[in-house]
C-alpha cells in the first residue's frame, strides 16, 4: 500500500464506493449518533417535511468520506476537515467517496474531499488537512 | 431573537469517550478499523492505544445554550467543519461546551434564509484543547417564524 507522503499534487487516494444507502443503515447511524431526527428514518416523517422519501444524516455521509483516510493513520491524523453539504442523499443511492491531493507542504497534505452520487452529483464537498 | 444569543454559551459537560460507543459508530459509519476498535492494534499504534473517528464529537453532549430553542423542523445543515490539535483517545474524558459564534441572513430563492454558526468546543481533564466543531445550521423563514410566536 502507497504511504500518503507518495502521493504528489494531482494525485487522487484510492476512492470508495459505498453500497446502496438502505434504511437500516439510517437506523444504525440515528443510533449511534444519536440524531434521531425522524426525516431520516420514517417515510411520513420526511413525506411531512416535504421530501420524496427519508434522506440520510449529512454527518453520515461525512463520516463515511473519513474512511478514505483511516488506512493512514500510523503516518499522521486528520487536524481539519470541512464540508458543505451540497445535496440530499436517498435510499438506494450509490456513493463514491474521493479525495485528490491540492498542495503538500512540510507537515501537511491538503485535499480536496468529496462525496458523489451515482449520477456524479456531489452531494457533499469540501477541504481536508493531513497532519504529518 | 436569534442575533440576540451571539455570544451565548453553555456551561462545560463531561463525556467519557467509551469503547463500545466508539465501536457502534465506527460500524455505523462503515469505518470499523483496527485502530479505532482493536486494543491491541490500539497499543502497537503510533498513539498506543485507541482512537476515535473524526466525526464522533457529533455524540458529545455539550450542554444547552439559554434561550435557544431551536425549531425541529425547517433546518437545514449547512456545513460542520472540525479542527484537532490531536486524535481523541478511547477511554479519555473530554470536557465540552457550545457557544454561538454568529447568526445572519441572507435572501436567496426560498426566502429570507437565517445561518446559526454554533462552535462545540472540546478540552482535556487538564485544560488542554482538544477539538473545535462548527456547524452552521440554516434556518428557513417559516420555522423562524414559528420560533418568535
Amino acid at each position: 500500500m502507497n504511504r500518503i507522503t507518495d502521493f504528489q499534487e494531482g494525485d487522487s487516494l484510492p476512492p470508495i464506493q459505498l453500497a446502496p444507502v438502505t434504511r437500516l443503515d439510517l437506523i444504525k447511524y440515528a443510533g449511534a449518533s444519536g440524531d434521531f431526527n425522524p426525516i431520516h428514518t420514517i417515510d411520513a416523517e420526511a413525506e411531512g417535511a416535504g421530501l420524496p422519501g427519508i434522506i440520510a444524516h449529512g454527518m453520515w455521509t461525512m463520516g463515511n468520506l473519513a474512511k478514505i483516510f483511516t488506512p493512514y493513520l500510523e503516518e499522521g491524523f486528520i487536524q481539519d476537515y470541512a464540508i458543505r453539504f451540497k445535496g440530499m442523499v436517498f435510499l438506494e443511492d450509490v456513493i463514491t467517496l474521493k479525495a485528490t491531493v491540492v498542495e503538500k507542504k512540510q507537515r501537511q497534505v491538503i485535499f480536496q474531499v468529496q462525496a458523489v452520487n451515482q449520477s456524479d452529483k456531489d452531494v457533499l464537498k469540501g477541504d481536508l488537512v493531513f497532519l504529518l | 431573537m436569534l442575533k440576540e444569543s451571539i455570544g451565548k454559551r453553555s456551561e462545560k459537560v463531561k463525556n467519557t469517550i467509551e469503547r463500545g460507543a466508539v465501536r457502534k459508530f465506527a460500524e455505523a459509519i462503515g469505518d470499523p478499523a483496527p485502530i479505532y476498535i482493536d486494543e491491541q492494534a490500539g497499543a502497537a499504534s503510533r498513539y498506543k492505544r485507541n482512537i476515535a473517528p473524526p466525526t464522533f464529537p457529533v455524540t458529545f453532549d455539550a450542554g444547552k445554550i439559554d434561550g435557544l430553542d431551536l425549531p425541529s423542523k425547517g433546518l437545514i445543515h449547512g456545513e460542520q467543519i472540525y479542527h484537532y490539535e490531536r486524535p481523541l483517545f478511547i477511554g479519555e474524558d473530554v470536557y465540552c461546551w457550545m457557544e454561538v459564534k454568529d447568526y445572519y441572513e441572507k435572501s436567496g430563492n426560498f426566502g429570507e434564509m437565517g445561518f446559526l454558526v454554533v462552535i462545540k468546543k472540546g478540552e482535556s481533564a487538564d485544560g488542554e484543547l482538544l477539538f473545535t466543531e462548527e456547524r452552521i445550521v440554516i434556518i428557513n423563514e417559516a420555522a423562524r417564524k414559528g420560533m418568535t410566536v
